[in-house]
């Protein structure tokens, strides 16, 4: 989500800590799983064994958890990852236009990184900010009114 | 000399965090700035009010450009030109906030706030009474859910403070996936403790010990400020070990969903905070019965939960006096889309959509005549302008082929292509499907191709008959609302603008 600072821990001692810091709590696996993905910026499959070992799951469990979920990645994201609104309230206000224009100006599809491993552009649905669309969601900061020439404002203030 | 500018999360995504920084920059030090919630007015928003002797002065929208010229024009004592006192403004005046009632008002994470202006006079008066009283007085104010399917909560409760366990659980409903709603975020960015006042009181009154609360994540600045909300609270006594000395206990966790729609569905939330996949679970059981970790659970949407503070406070009788049918109370309603004026407003049950869109909102932002609007959701239907009269009414809804759902209101102008809102609202289901079952999983991929056939002008009649077909399949053999409920907006938009699939 937020701008990936390098790590200097393994995913398996990351995962490690994770779960201790959730021992004692019931059904802790999302939580740990978010730990885990703000700590690396991904949910590397490394993981997902020492996982099931520490929580006394399943290889199969742990990896069906992570693979429901949306926001859980297998690969690191860029710097900056970038998320489009394209629900209905959103594409009422243009939201489909600005998906083209978002595409084009960063040469990738959603779920993809720029070459420079700048920016991740994804999809979502619904920001919460229905009245003030098109919304995006750039790290964790919400904007409104996002018109194509905003969008390429906002970009370059993350690069 | 206060100034007040918003905190919620709209209000920052265009400028309000930088507007409160220029005006502290040059204010000087006699200037305090509040962060609040916002009023609602979202069109206004970032919306920057200055306390003056008659009340509080508007200025909005505000861009941090405009602070300097504000400020010299007079904005700290009010005497610049502005919108005037903003509790007059035509928008809050023609309201009845009950469950938002501090919402924009109170600093959200100042307990001397919330308390100062009317908090915790409900859950105090739910201690004086016994549990089944609590869940009769939560009864016979007919508050039914905000989360959707509109079922009474005191029945719910009831359920659960007549079914013996060793632990019983609140579990809150923040998923808020539906597009077009927003007013859990801004409750709980707003006025947090009043969640937690609800949560606490429907844990006495059921007799848990436990709650949790689930936020999409989505919602960083909600999680945020909930956290922030708990602390305090538990610094008051308000929560955690005998609360407010009664003797009572009570917790609250808040655990942040991962990105999955069908989480708003209470058993799939109930999987996911049990840590597993978020699938669907067969009913029967309820979860009042076996919910979370297979215990009496009450899942309740955020606003059900919000509306009861202010219910025990004022009387079970107050609140039921308002609202039309067996829609007793208020609702919040949410403006999004292409509309003038957006946002959210709270007033009794009976307004009519039309009211809503047009008086409130203004009409399409575009300037242009609205053609559809979508209530209640992705699974809502796509109502016309000659349907304007409608009250906002369960019953009525349901009458008209439609649903009230979350009370989102979501608006298009004439430019939208209606099949392609079809076509969406099949895409969607096709993406956001636990799996579980055929007709929806399966039915959704099928639906989409169908509309696309349409669209391209192949065998429209046939493939119009067999999109309907499959609309019947998923409406009979869906296991949950997701699939169930996926041919509401399609065969609306069928039904009502029939031009935009060639008929
Ligand atoms: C697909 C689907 C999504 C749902 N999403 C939500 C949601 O985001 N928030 C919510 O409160 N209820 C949602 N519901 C309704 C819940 O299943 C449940 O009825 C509600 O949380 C009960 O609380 P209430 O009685 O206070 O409304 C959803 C239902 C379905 C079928
Ligand atoms: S209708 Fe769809 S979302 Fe609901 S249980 Fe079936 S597959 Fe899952
Ligand atoms: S529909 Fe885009 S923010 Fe809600």
């Amino acid at each position: 989500m937020t701008s990936v600072s390098p790590h200097v821990r393994s995913p398996k001692e990351c995962a490690l800590a994770a779960a201790r810091a959730h021992d004692g709590e019931r059904g802790a696996l999302l939580p740990i799983l978010h730990d885990i993905q703000a700590e690396l910026g991904y949910v590397d499959p490394e993981v997902v064994p020492v996982l099931a070992d520490a929580l006394n799951l399943s290889i199969a469990e742990v990896h069906g958890v992570v693979t429901f979920y949306r926001d859980f990645r297998s690969t690191p994201p860029g710097r900056t990852t970038v998320r489009i609104c394209r629900a209905e309230a959103c594409q009422s206000v243009g939201a489909e236009a600005l998906v083209e224009h978002a595409k084009a100006a960063l040469g990738v599809g959603f779920g993809e990184t720029t070459a420079d491993g700048a920016v991740t552009l994804d999809e979502v649905f619904c920001l919460g900010n229905c009245a003030l669309g098109p919304a995006v969601q750039v790290g964790d900061r919400l904007h409104g009114r996002v018109a194509p020439a905003r969008f390429d404002a906002l970009l370059g203030d993350a690069r | 000399m206060k100034v007040y500018v918003p905190r919620d999360s709209a209000a920052r995504s265009v400028g309000a965090d930088e507007v409160a920084e220029r005006i502290a920059a040059i204010a000087g030090p006699g200037v305090e700035i509040v962060r609040t919630g916002s009023r609602g007015m979202l069109w206004l928003e970032p919306l920057v009010e200055v306390e003056t002797a008659a009340g509080r002065v508007g200025y909005g929208p505000v861009a941090p450009e405009e602070v300097d010229g504000l400020l010299a024009a007079g904005l700290l004592d009010g005497t610049a030109a502005g919108l005037g006192l903003v509790e007059e403004l035509p928008w809050m005046r023609r309201q009845q906030r009950l469950t938002f009632e501090r919402v924009g008002i109170i600093d959200p994470l100042s307990v001397d706030d919330y308390e100062l202006h009317g908090g915790m006079a409900g859950l105090r008066a739910a201690l004086t009474r016994t549990p089944a009283e609590v869940v009769e007085e939560v009864t016979a104010s007919g508050l039914r859910g905000r989360g959707g399917a509109g079922f009474p909560t005191g029945i719910k409760w009831k359920t659960v403070l007549g079914a013996v366990a060793d632990e019983k659980f609140i579990c809150c409903n923040a998923d808020e996936g539906d597009s077009g709603t927003f007013a859990d975020r801004m409750l709980m960015e707003g006025d947090p403790f009043t969640l937690i006042e609800g949560m606490v009181i429907a844990g006495y009154a059921v007799g848990a010990t436990e709650g949790y609360i689930y936020v999409r994540s989505e919602y960083p600045d909600a999680v945020a400020t909930l956290e922030a909300a708990l602390e305090l609270a538990w610094g008051n006594a308000w929560l955690g070990e005998n609360i407010l000395g009664s003797g009572y206990s009570f917790d609250i966790t808040v655990r942040v969903g991962a990105g999955a729609y069908i989480c708003g569905e209470e058993t799939s939330m109930l999987e996911s905070l049990e840590g597993k996949r978020g699938t669907v679970r067969a009913k029967p059981p309820i979860p009042a019965f076996e919910g979370l970790f297979g215990k009496p659970t009450v899942v309740n949407n955020v606003l059900s939960l919000g509306s009861v503070p202010w219910i025990m406070a004022r009387g079970a009788a107050e609140y039921a006096a308002l609202g039309v049918g067996r829609s007793r109370g208020t609702s919040v309603f949410q403006l999004g889309g292409n509309i003038a004026r957006g946002g959210i407003l709270e007033t009794a049950f009976g307004i009519t959509l039309g009211e809503l869109v047009d008086d409130f909102g203004g009409g399409a932002a575009s300037g242009r005549p609205v053609r559809a609007v979508q209530v209640g959701g992705p699974l809502g239907a796509y109502l016309p302008a000659s349907q304007f009269e409608l009250p906002m009414d369960y019953e009525a809804f349901a009458a008209a082929g439609a649903m009230l759902g979350h009370g989102g209101i979501v608006v298009f102008d004439d430019t939208v292509d209606m099949s392609a809102m079809a076509r969406f609202a099949m895409e969607f289901c096709a993406e956001e499907s636990c799996g579980k079952c055929t007709p929806c999983r399966v039915g959704a991929v099928r639906g989409v191709e169908t509309i696309d056939r349409i669209r391209a002008g192949q065998d429209r009649k046939l493939n119009l008959v067999l999109l309907d077909d499959l609309c019947d399949l998923m409406t009979d053999g869906s296991l949950c609302a997701m699939g169930g409920l996926t041919p509401m907006p399609v065969r609306s938009a069928v039904k009502h603008f029939g031009e935009d699939f060639g008929e």
